[in-house]
């Protein structure tokens, strides 16, 4: 049930092939390749333990031994690579006594509980002991054994019984190899060995509880409590983990229609077979007591709800839609789509908006995180998506991490990183914070932690790029060959600007000048080096200079077009590429093609049937400013929570009470819910089907593994109300719709269900000049033809620190929430993260009499909140820095207007603040407080018919 | 000038070598007798330990065991000027247990000054060094191969055949890694030769990495060996000093750079692939092979991992010649063998002799027979995972190859006699104990079947259903040579078989039931 098929150790690529002979049968196989696997090739099965395919060879269990015509003894055949020629004998009467003899040794000191033990028929032990015939244990089981270990159940997740260990540290190299947290160990010797996670529990202890331990263990020693508590599952659907954008593939083990247990899919392409506690654990969410599955009305945000039919809620939101149109003029409605929501579902939604509202006001949440992203590359390569796929990044020789947090915010991607950087690759890193790559991971070295000012990214890469360019680092034939050369030319010329030199910008920065320029050089001068970055790119008043910038300086060092190298946004959201390239801008079409474009205007008129809206629509900050103005009034708001995770609260709440109509499709009363008027039970993502893109153009499916708990998936709801509009849509199915969408969008012209099925995930590009998808893009040309350079002048943020406001706030993630929390709150993952805290260092503390854990107010322009301090120098002077996973929190009481240039894509990761020791909380959480306790007992409540 | 030598080994010292030291020279400075004191290294003669010499007339003359007591009695007799005694053990080189001797890797061991690098050139050090600079490292290779030098660790591998293995990976950076992490029990020539000559250990090391093209050694030495540790760095001191160590030796353009790690403190890491781990910082877990360390060792580059003796063999075959090594010795067992003498004997310590020699002559012409005055019942050879050799098999030829015959092992010379009153299943008990406790702990038959060994052989010794538990020893043992990892699982069954095979009574089993 656990997984395919297992080779036993991992494949080899070798051109080389070597040809040897197994039980009589020929079989050729790469150079490298250790006997087992080449066994398994011929399905020859040979016994074996300690040895799994996602793992080096260990070879300690002693099952796998084999003969080898003219070779002395009985090697191990997961450790013993093939030859030519030689002739291997996998079953012979010796063997067969070895073996019998190791599992009679296993079996003397393991507990007889077979009947009652949590992985009964699912355990590789029982599995090999019933393969090896043992029938007889002769050495009794009165003998030494450590059956009276005790359990540790401290993990919400999982247990971890010793009694059931047979030591083959599957685990332990798992957490190695595969995760890279080195939080498990051997200890002891001989006999007394035991798998410890330190001294300490599980739960205390390094483990990140990503679940790499618990797949690998062939005992019930690691269990799910899942399965502990249900029994072991009966079938099994590959799909897509509906968290970041790293895009896991899993399968939902099922038992009927409930979910068992969630494990990483080996042959998923983003994760080949990892996971993070998010996607692995933490789905409970989707049957909290929490979750709401009737839709529910009212006229006032004041009254209580009212439960009522779909057919009576859908009536009643296009009721309104349709009043406030009429009164208000058909620009006065519109609505917001979701990253976390299918391909299928955003890409439904912008139809509904502009052929069914008759306008353009269509804005998705990527508006505040990658939004800068899909400008910026756009504009200089010609394509807004990240360059390369993950894989990518195990040919890289030196990579720069900028303003991102992979082992918390993107953490499967990030045990890929840190491998390669185990294999040696150098590491730079751009951030205002010491994040955990700097010096918190082991066996990895930063080469460069450049610790900038919040908000002086800019200034970075424009330092970097003036070392290259006046040090004579560019990589000048890629140039000739590839790009523009006139804009190159230009960009020279401005970063080799006196005042872009690492000298004249280091005190602006905050970083040593010679720090700048190795870092600029060993970028420039190793073979690969690849740029990963994150919001702390994307989220500045100059975040679209930035990502150009960042462009820029790959494009003038050649890392671009291969594997390896590129510019890869890491993404947030599953769905944020996918939501994008959906056309859920208010001035694109799917596939990034402008409203005002004549053609495309015409290719979807003529496929809807309607006339579309050549003028861009509102995008979401204009939605806010045109409620609180009185001409926006009626939204519709799929699967995000804007009043949580949009900069300046008390503004968003201002607009959306400002509202006569507000619509929120999701699983849970989030905090925007309680502004609304119309509530539309959502489906999770184990309810329905569809895709999702992740950050390296994945597309992945996600499969409906159990009927929708509210009705309906959530894509059936758009189309509810569409056709309660007056706009005729009848979709049988999501896949229909993902054809409409390959059938309008040159990027998708090959995708199909039956490609997915075939190929279990696809990069776009897939059309007929990649039938199969594009891991990496721009090879040999960029999508825009020849790579353009911009020119990125440096302008500093109007958000200024002074007297009244002296320090800089900025904001992240940690590992166990997720974003604004409405699912990973309602699960465990709240065991390890409770509550936001703010992060100071010790110095400003000092400043203030603050000290670890004391209540501190934040004030900022826009608001005040209350925080918790945790005291630490993670941070530099004059940053504090917060997560913002509680409502409760108000990280975005504090957070300003402030925003990107080009695509308002807010300021989220600077704003200057002032903290002071306070008793208690800030005057917004208590009305919070007392406003959500109502908002949550008008669910209950019964209210007159509105 | 009168010279006396008092050695400073750890086995001399723990018999009070210091004290006697100490003594005389106070002794001296009172009756008014100029002297020069010198500490030298252990000749190897354990039961004659303090054991002082006085030069007369260039030669050596001993006395011993030399207490403190005996110290003014000694100058009253005026054994300064060689006078009788009766501690007088005569003309040193005359002592039969000398003088019946081959010491080649041992020449210098208890003649010299351990740290005197005067002392070390005078008696040919680094002479081989001296050669090994002018010849290609294909010369010097080949140089060991051709004297048919093996692995004196244990493991017998010809020592050529490594070095030539390493010598022709090609790598940006290889080591040589110096095992002294002698666990045996009863061993000691390894400690003999790093306290008593570490020099030609170093020297041995430096011609390695010429061999091999090697610039970076390391010494992985016992943690319980701290006067070790401390010669041997001040060792590699000096030798940094005089440019036989560190950047282009003696003008050389080759370098050589020397450290000493302290070992984890496991048996196991004695193990070659165990001690890599450990010297690279990690847990002492025995690694597969291939690959061989010869080709991915220490981090993963080319390495030479040879045992003190071994490496302290390497400046004679230089310096004389692969032939003139060769010449001792019999059959493929070439060269000598530093013999340890320990256990029940009369005379116990430190014996270099060609192979070939016999129990018989070890155990009653050096060794004087049992301690306890009884009959020898059988000998350990090899250390803890060498057979138990009855006294039927007492004339065999000790060479890798007879012993093999016997499923036996020469190992790393330890000899351990049992007079008549030892109950061999009790050793056998043993030796599945010390697997227990020194097994690393990887793989399956090791790790739980020491444990279930004790537990088998209590049960025959309870005289609980013996013919099965006999039945189910034998195929523990088979399970334990054919299906462990390493030699530590695999050779525990060695002694435990040999009990069993020439002791059964010991064991209360009845050979006319079982077959064994």
């Amino acid at each position: 049930m656990k997984n395919d098929k297992d080779f036993g150790t991992p494949k080899k690529h070798s051109e080389k092939l070597v040809t040897l002979s197994i039980d009589g049968q020929q079989v050729s196989v790469p150079e490298g390749t250790s006997i087992m696997r080449a066994a398994a090739e011929v399905d020859t099965n040979i016994p074996k333990l300690c040895a799994t395919d996602s793992l080096d060879p260990f070879g300690s269990c002693r099952l796998c031994l084999v003969e080898i015509e003219g070779r002395r003894g009985y090697p191990a055949s997961c450790t013993t690579p093939v030859a030519e020629g030689i002739k291997v004998s996998t079953q012979t009467p010796k063997l067969a006594e070895i073996r019998k003899g190791v599992m009679e040794l296993y079996i003397s000191d393991h507990p007889l509980d077979c009947l009652t033990c949590a992985t009964n028929g699912d355990c590789e032990l029982q599995d090999m002991a019933g393969a090896v015939g043992l029938r007889d244990v002769r050495y009794g089981y009165e003998g030494d054994n450590h059956l009276a270990s005790k359990k540790d159940e401290s993990n919400p997740y999982f247990t971890f019984d010793p009694s059931k260990c047979i030591v083959c540290s599957r685990c332990v190299r798992a957490c190695e190899e595969v995760q890279g947290t080195f939080a498990l160990t051997i200890e002891n010797r001989g006999f007394e060995s035991k798998v410890s996670p330190g001294d300490t529990t599980f739960f205390d202890s390094e483990c990140v509880s990503c679940g790499a331990c618990v797949q690998a263990c062939p005992t019930a020693t690691l269990i799910e409590k899942s399965v502990i508590d249900h029994g072991v599952p009966d079938r099994k659907v590959t799909t897509t983990c509906a968290y970041c954008g790293v895009g896991c593939s899993f399968n939902a083990e099922m038992k009927g229609e409930e979910l068992v247990r969630m494990t990483p899919d080996k042959n998923g392409g983003a994760n080949h077979g990892h996971s993070c506690i998010k996607g692995r654990f933490a789905w409970g969410y989707a049957t909290h007591k929490d979750r709401i599955t009737t839709p529910m009305i009212r006229k006032s945000i004041h009254d209580p709800w009212q439960q009522v039919s779909w057919e009576e809620a859908v009536q009643y939101a296009a009721k309104e839609l349709k009043r406030i149109q009429e009164k208000y003029g058909k620009d006065s409605v519109g609505a917001i789509n979701s990253s976390r929501c299918t391909n299928e579902e955003t890409y439904l939604m912008q139809k509904l908006v502009r052929a069914g509202f008759g306008n353009n006001n269509i804005d998705t949440c990527a508006r505040v995180c990658h939004s800068p992203t899909g400008y910026g590359l756009k504009q200089t390569l010609g394509e807004s998506a990240g360059t390369q796929n993950f894989d990518s990044v195990m040919k890289a020789d030196v990579v720069v991490i900028i303003g991102a947090n992979p082992t918390d915010g993107h953490p499967v991607f990030s045990s890929q990183l840190k491998r390669r950087l185990r294999e040696g690759a150098k590491l730079i890193i751009i951030d205002p914070r010491e994040i955990d790559l700097v010096k918190n991971t082991p066996h990895v070295k930063t080469n460069y932690h450049l610790k900038l000012r919040p908000g002086t990214n800019v200034a970075v890469i424009n330092a970097l790029a003036h070392v290259v360019v006046t040090e004579n680092l560019t990589d000048e034939q890629f140039i000739k060959q590839r790009c523009e050369l006139d804009s190159f030319n230009s960009w020279k010329d401005f970063v080799a600007l006196e005042k872009n030199s690492p000298e004249a910008l280091e005190s602006e920065i905050g970083v040593p000048a010679q720090l700048i320029r190795d870092a600029a050089r060993l970028y420039a001068t190793e073979k690969n080096g690849a740029i990963y970055y994150g919001l702390g790119v994307t989220e500045h008043s100059q975040g679209s200079t930035m990502v150009m910038g960042i462009a820029n300086l790959a494009m003038a060092t050649g890392n671009i077009g291969r594997e390896g190298v590129g510019v890869n946004p890491l993404r947030g959201q599953n769905n944020v590429q996918g939501s994008c390239d959906m056309g859920s801008f208010p001035h694109e079409f799917p596939g990034y093609r402008h409203v005002s474009d004549l053609e495309t205007r015409q290719l979807f008129e003529k496929s809807w049937g309607v006339t579309l809206d050549y003028n861009p629509g509102l995008r979401i900050p204009n939605m806010f400013d045109y409620a609180i103005d009185g001409s926006f009034k009626g939204l519709y708001c799929q699967g995000e929570d804007i009043a949580q995770s949009d900069p300046n609260t008390q503004h968003v709440t201002h607009a959306l009470e400002s509202m006569e109509c507000v619509i929120v499709q999701d699983l849970f009363l989030n905090e925007t819910a309680m502004y609304a008027h119309v509530f539309f039970p959502g489906s999770s993502f184990l309810e329905k089907n569809g895709t999702f893109t992740n950050a390296e153009r994945r597309i992945s499916p996600v499969r409906k593994v159990m009927s929708p708990k509210n009705g309906y998936e959530d894509w059936e709801i758009t189309q509810l109300l569409m056709n309660e509009l007056g706009y005729k849509s009848n979709f049988q199915n999501a896949w229909e719709i993902l054809d409409e969408i390959a059938q309008l969008t040159p990027t998708f012209k090959n995708v199909s269900l039956e490609k997915i099925n075939e190929m279990g995930s696809i990069q776009w590009p897939c059309n007929d000049e990649h039938p199969n998808g594009s891991p990496t893009m721009h090879v040999d040309e960029f999508v825009r033809g020849k790579g353009k350079f911009f020119i990125t002048e440096y302008i500093p943020t109007t958000e200024k620190v002074n007297n009244k406001y002296p320090l800089i706030l900025t904001t992240g993630r940690i590992l166990s929430q997720y974003n604004v929390g409405a699912q990973t709150r309602r699960t465990h993952n709240s065991d390890w993260h409770s509550e936001d805290l703010i992060e100071v260092h010790p110095h400003d503390a000092e400043e203030r009499g603050i000290e670890e854990y004391d209540w501190v107010g934040i004030s900022s322009r826009a608001g005040d909140t209350v925080l918790r301090a945790k005291i630490t120098d993670r941070v530099q002077p004059g940053v504090v820095y917060t997560t913002f996973h509680h409502p409760f929190s108000g990280a975005n009481v504090i957070t300003t207007d402030n925003s990107d240039w080009a695509t308002n894509c807010p300021e989220f990761k600077v704003t200057a603040v002032q903290l002071t020791k306070v008793n208690s909380v800030s005057s917004w959480q208590n009305k919070y407080k007392k406003f959500s306790e109502e908002q949550i007992s008008f669910v209950n409540q019964q209210s007159e018919k509105v | 000038m009168i010279t006396i030598y008092v050695p400073q080994d750890s086995t001399s010292l723990s018999l009070g070598a210091n004290r006697v030291a100490e003594k005389i020279s106070a002794e001296a400075k009172k009756r008014n007798i100029e002297i020069n004191l010198k500490r030298n290294g252990s000749r190897g003669l354990f039961w004659l330990e303090p054991m002082l010499e006085v030069e007369v007339n260039k030669k050596r003359i001993a006395y011993g065991p030399v207490m403190p007591e005996d110290v003014e009695g000694l100058f009253d007799a005026e054994f300064f000027l060689g006078k009788t005694h009766q501690k007088s053990l005569g003309v040193t080189e005359e002592i039969a247990w000398l003088k019946n001797q081959e010491r080649l890797t041992f020449k210098r061991v208890g003649i010299t000054e351990p740290l005197s690098v005067e002392d070390y050139e005078k008696y040919d050090g680094f002479s081989g060094l001296r050669k090994a600079i002018n010849l290609k490292p294909q010369e010097i290779v080949n140089a060991v191969t051709e004297s048919g030098l093996r692995g004196r660790g244990g493991a017998a591998f010809p020592t050529g055949i490594k070095w030539q293995t390493v010598l022709d990976t090609k790598a940006d950076q290889k080591y040589i890694v110096c095992n002294a992490d002698e666990g045996d029990s009863g061993t000691f020539s390894d400690r003999m030769i790093m306290e008593n000559d570490p020099f030609v250990l170093i020297e041995g090391m430096i011609i390695a990495g010429l061999g091999v093209g090697a610039n970076h050694g390391y010494i992985y030495l016992r943690s319980e060996y701290p006067h070790a540790l401390k010669i041997l760095n001040e060792a590699i001191k000096i030798l940094e000093g005089k440019n036989f160590l560190g950047e282009n030796i003696l003008g050389s353009g080759k370098s050589f750079y020397l450290e000493v790690r302290r070992a984890a403190g496991a048996y196991i890491c004695g193990e070659e692939t165990s001690l890599l781990e450990s010297l690279e910082g990690k847990r002492g877990l025995v690694r597969y092979k291939p690959p061989l360390p010869a080709i991915e060792g220490l981090f993963g580059k080319p390495t030479v991992v040879n045992n003190v003796i071994s490496l302290a063999t390497i400046p004679i075959i230089l310096s004389k010649g692969s032939k003139y090594y060769a010449d001792f010795g019999v059959g493929r067992s070439k060269g000598t063998l530093p013999i340890q003498l320990a256990g029940n004997l009369k005379n116990t310590g430190l014996i270099e002799k060609a192979f070939g020699i016999t129990l018989t002559e070890l155990l009653y012409d050096f060794g004087g027979g049992s301690a306890s005055g009884k009959k020898i019942k059988a000998a350990q050879v090899g250390g803890p995972l060498g057979a138990f050799v009855p006294e039927s098999q007492f004339d065999v030829p000790l060479d890798y190859e007879r012993y093999a015959e016997l499923n036996a092992v020469v190992g790393h010379g330890g000899i351990v006699a049992f007079d008549e009153d030892t109950n061999m299943a009790d050793m056998a008990r043993y030796s599945f104990e010390f697997c227990t406790i020194e097994s690393c702990g990887k793989c399956t038959p090791c790790r739980i079947g020491s444990t279930r060994g004790v537990e088998v052989i209590d049960k025959i010794k309870a005289k609980t259903d013996v013919e099965k538990n006999t039945i189910l020893l034998k195929s523990l043992c088979d399970t334990m040579v054919n299906g462990s990892l390493c030699a530590m699982g695999g050779m525990t069954p060695f002694p435990v078989m040999s009990a069993l095979k020439y002791f059964p009574a010991d064991f209360g089993v009845e050979t006319e039931n079982i077959d064994i």
